[in-house]
């Protein structure tokens, strides 16, 4: 099953390359990873999917957590969170076909942002679900192109993954 | 103060109460050796900068303080990295000093430009490139802080040119804060409570102990624990020292050579009490078949080792000599009298052994003779391999920080230059190399650095014309092909041989001679009656030493446990 690992760390160039290379080196699945600044500037988050099991992700957690860089890591599996996830979908279309493609869109709440001549450009935002059924629906239309962004969670209400929160992995 | 990069680094090294340096100069890190040689620090030059870091290696492990090495940029920065990855592996404290291309200059491929920072990343502790000069006092003090406290390691900073030369204001701080870094000394009361009802409660106990008993001086401790107790205690290879090996209780090393009376434990026992070992593969053997009716009880500072190969019952996340102070606490005498009757009943019967059954020096009397000769008051390093293991077996380790060996990443040449730092730590004690015929080859340009420096090293080659534990894997997986395991081969072999024979051409290089061009002394010795005497001169020689021991070429490492078997599947030989 998927992970997901809020993982608060030092806004350092390469700490990103560390964590990365630390998950692969050991042999650790990644779904996605998106990383930002957070209200600290001082203090980058990474938010991290990752597939396996209980065993692995306590792994996991611990390797992350013997990196000097890594501040805290908070385990948002299986707590109520907000999950995002923004893509951007590139589809084939010719002018007779668009009205389906902005159908599947409205249904969706999703955007177009830009449309060419034989092409448009569609923007979702919402879970990972959301995310994929939309893909799935406009796949018949040809998809040129998918940008991700990879999953973000925040918790919800008073469940924060601040610095000064919970205890460490 | 305002002064250079250069000479902060300098500076901080002597707050930092560094006595040696290891190192090799180059291009960009020449501002560096420039204020250094105006200091009282001790400068090794080694010949090779791997020789450099696996001697700051040996002195870390012999003294137990942080070691320190230096090189400059590209060639001279990746030629540290096999000794970084050595010291990463058994958890030994470095602060490694590169140098690097000007700041402005990383990244265009500039002349002796590596990124040794992410060439470096998975196997140091932590890395740093300087890129401002004032940041040079803080990040010493964070180097040093870091490589010794928690579970250890090397530390790497990356020194820039510029940065070198470039004037700042030298303030040393006080204190360290890192807010991602706090290791967790003090074992949870809860836990050790925990843990101690286990012990209590067992009927068959054995301690498992590893470096970690020797990273945070827990030797005591643990001799006190299982003394009040009673409980037998093994021991994995580096932990070799942590315990007594004259000690009644002491069953041996574990593991794929371990004793048969340690891996009949770890396998009949009901309670594993592990302190600072991680259940690496060659303690468990096959991990479905270890300890199959142990509870577990494991005491590390590092979480991540924790219930990794093996499940824990009773995890105890702390430094092992202060969680087993509070353990001791709570100790009392066990009666396990029956438990302890048979372990030492399989110790008695299971004695490791050989046999005198030619008249061809056995390497396994060598190490004896040695322990015999120096009355086991001696540091023994050794390179990988067979050596390695007679090492282990015949010279019985009564003191922590004696037995200094390549646990985990398993390097050969890591013996020789160890043996330099741990001589340069101690100028007064005796320090053997335990070594092969192929492995100390692959350092033994350190030969110049040993004899320059006047380190009285004695380097005891155990000659058997292969690399001795390649060539025993394929005699017992290979069908006894040899393939490219003889040192002796030539085109005019047969393409395949097993049979080593008068007929064989002479062997390369001749290590006496190669002694006597480095100005070292060099013995060979090709009858075990002349052992003895070889050994004496070595040991009471001011000058380094090479003993070139001509042994049983075919002789095999016992017991042995194959890969990938349980660890109470034992070949006895």
């Amino acid at each position: 099953m998927d992970y997901t690992l809020s993982v608060l760390v030092e806004n350092h160039p390469g700490v990103l390359a560390k964590i990365s290379g630390l998950l692969s080196g050991r042999g650790f699945n990644i779904r996605s990873i998106a990383a930002g600044e957070t209200e600290d500037p001082s203090v980058t988050r990474i938010i991290m999917v990752v597939a396996g099991d209980d065993r692995i992700i306590d792994q996991v957690k611990k390797q992350l957590d013997r990196l000097v860089d890594v501040i805290r890591i908070t385990d948002l599996t299986g707590i109520p969170s907000v999950d995002r996830e923004l893509a951007l979908v590139k589809v084939s279309s010719s002018v007779s076909r668009r009205a389906e493609v902005f159908q599947i869109v409205d249904v969706f709440r999703a955007k177009v942002v830009d449309i060419a001549h034989k092409s448009l450009t569609v923007e979702v935002t919402g879970e990972l679900g959301k995310v994929e059924a939309l893909i799935e629906m406009l796949k018949p239309f040809g998809i040129k192109e998918i940008v991700r962004t990879g999953k973000i969670s925040m918790g919800r209400g008073e469940a924060v993954a601040e610095k000064g929160g919970e205890s460490r992995a | 103060m305002r002064m250079p990069g250069a000479k902060m680094v300098v500076e901080a090294l002597k707050r930092e109460g560094v006595e040696v340096v290891f190192g090799y100069p180059g291009g960009t890190i020449m501002p560096f050796f420039d204020f250094l040689h105006r200091e009282d620090i001790r400068m090794i030059l080694n010949r090779h900068e791997q020789g450099a870091v696996h001697a700051a290696d040996g002195y870390a492990r012999a003294s137990g303080r942080v070691g320190v090495a230096v090189s400059t940029s590209g060639p001279g920065a990746t030629n540290l990295v096999t000794g970084i990855a050595t010291a990463n592996m058994d958890s030994i404290p470095l602060v490694l000093i590169t140098g690097q291309v000007p700041v402005d200059m990383i990244g265009n491929d500039a002349f002796q430009e590596a990124d040794i920072i992410g060439i470096s990343r998975p196997i140091t502790k932590h890395s740093y490139l300087v890129r401002d000069v004032e940041d040079i006092p803080r990040i010493v003090k964070e180097a040093f802080h870091i490589a010794r406290t928690g579970r250890p390691g090397p530390v790497l900073i990356d020194l820039p040119k510029d940065v070198s030369v470039a004037e700042g204001d030298f303030t040393y701080p006080e204190e360290v804060n890192i807010r991602g870094y706090k290791p967790i000394l003090n074992g949870n009361s809860q836990a050790i409570k925990r843990a101690m009802d286990f012990v209590r409660r067992s009927k068959k106990p054995v301690i498992y102990a590893g470096g970690g008993i020797i990273t945070s001086e827990a030797s005591a401790e643990l001799t006190a624990f299982a003394r009040k107790t009673g409980i037998p205690v093994t021991l994995t290879l580096m932990g070799l020292g942590a315990f007594p090996g004259t000690d009644p209780l002491f069953l041996g090393m574990l593991g794929m050579h371990g004793t048969v009376a340690a891996n009949q434990a770890v396998s009949e026992c009901d309670l594993i009490i592990a302190v600072g070992a991680r259940f690496d593969d060659r303690v468990t053997g096959r991990v479905s078949k270890f300890a199959p009716k142990a509870k577990v009880v494991h005491v590390d500072i590092d979480p991540a080792v924790i219930s990794k190969n093996v499940l824990v019952d009773v995890p105890v996340v702390g430094d092992a000599r202060e969680v087993l102070q509070e353990m001791l606490k709570l100790a009392e005498p066990l009666p396990i009298d029956s438990w302890r009757e048979e372990l030492m009943a399989w110790k008695r019967e299971n004695p490791l052994t050989y046999r005198q059954d030619c008249p061809v020096i056995k390497p396994q009397y060598v190490v004896e003779k040695i322990y015999e000769l120096t009355g086991g008051d001696a540091i023994i390093t050794t390179e990988v391999g067979q050596n390695q293991m007679w090492a282990a077996h015949y010279f019985l380790y009564d003191r922590p920080r004696t037995f200094l060996s390549s646990g985990g990443l398993g390097t050969m040449g890591y013996g020789f230059p160890a043996a330099i730092g741990a001589q340069a730590a101690f100028p007064n004690r005796v320090v053997f190399d335990i070594a092969g015929d192929g492995s100390i080859q692959m350092k033994i340009q350190e030969l110049a650095t040993a004899v320059l420096n006047e380190l009285p090293v004695n380097i005891a080659i155990l000659n058997n014309g292969y690399l001795g534990m390649v060539r025993q894997w394929q005699e017992f997986f290979f069908d006894k092909a040899y393939a490219f395991s003889c040192l002796g081969q030539r085109p005019s072999c047969p393409r395949h041989c097993n049979t080593p024979n008068e007929e064989c051409p002479p062997y390369v290089p001749d290590f006496v001679k190669l002694a006597e061009a480095y100005g070292a002394m060099g013995v060979r010795v090709e009858r075990p009656e002349d052992v003895e005497g070889a050994l004496r001169e070595a040991i009471q020689s001011p000058r380094t030493f090479i003993l070139e021991f001509l042994v049983s070429r075919e002789e095999n490492v016992f017991p042995m446990v194959s890969p990938g078997a349980g660890i109470n599947e034992i070949m006895i030989g």
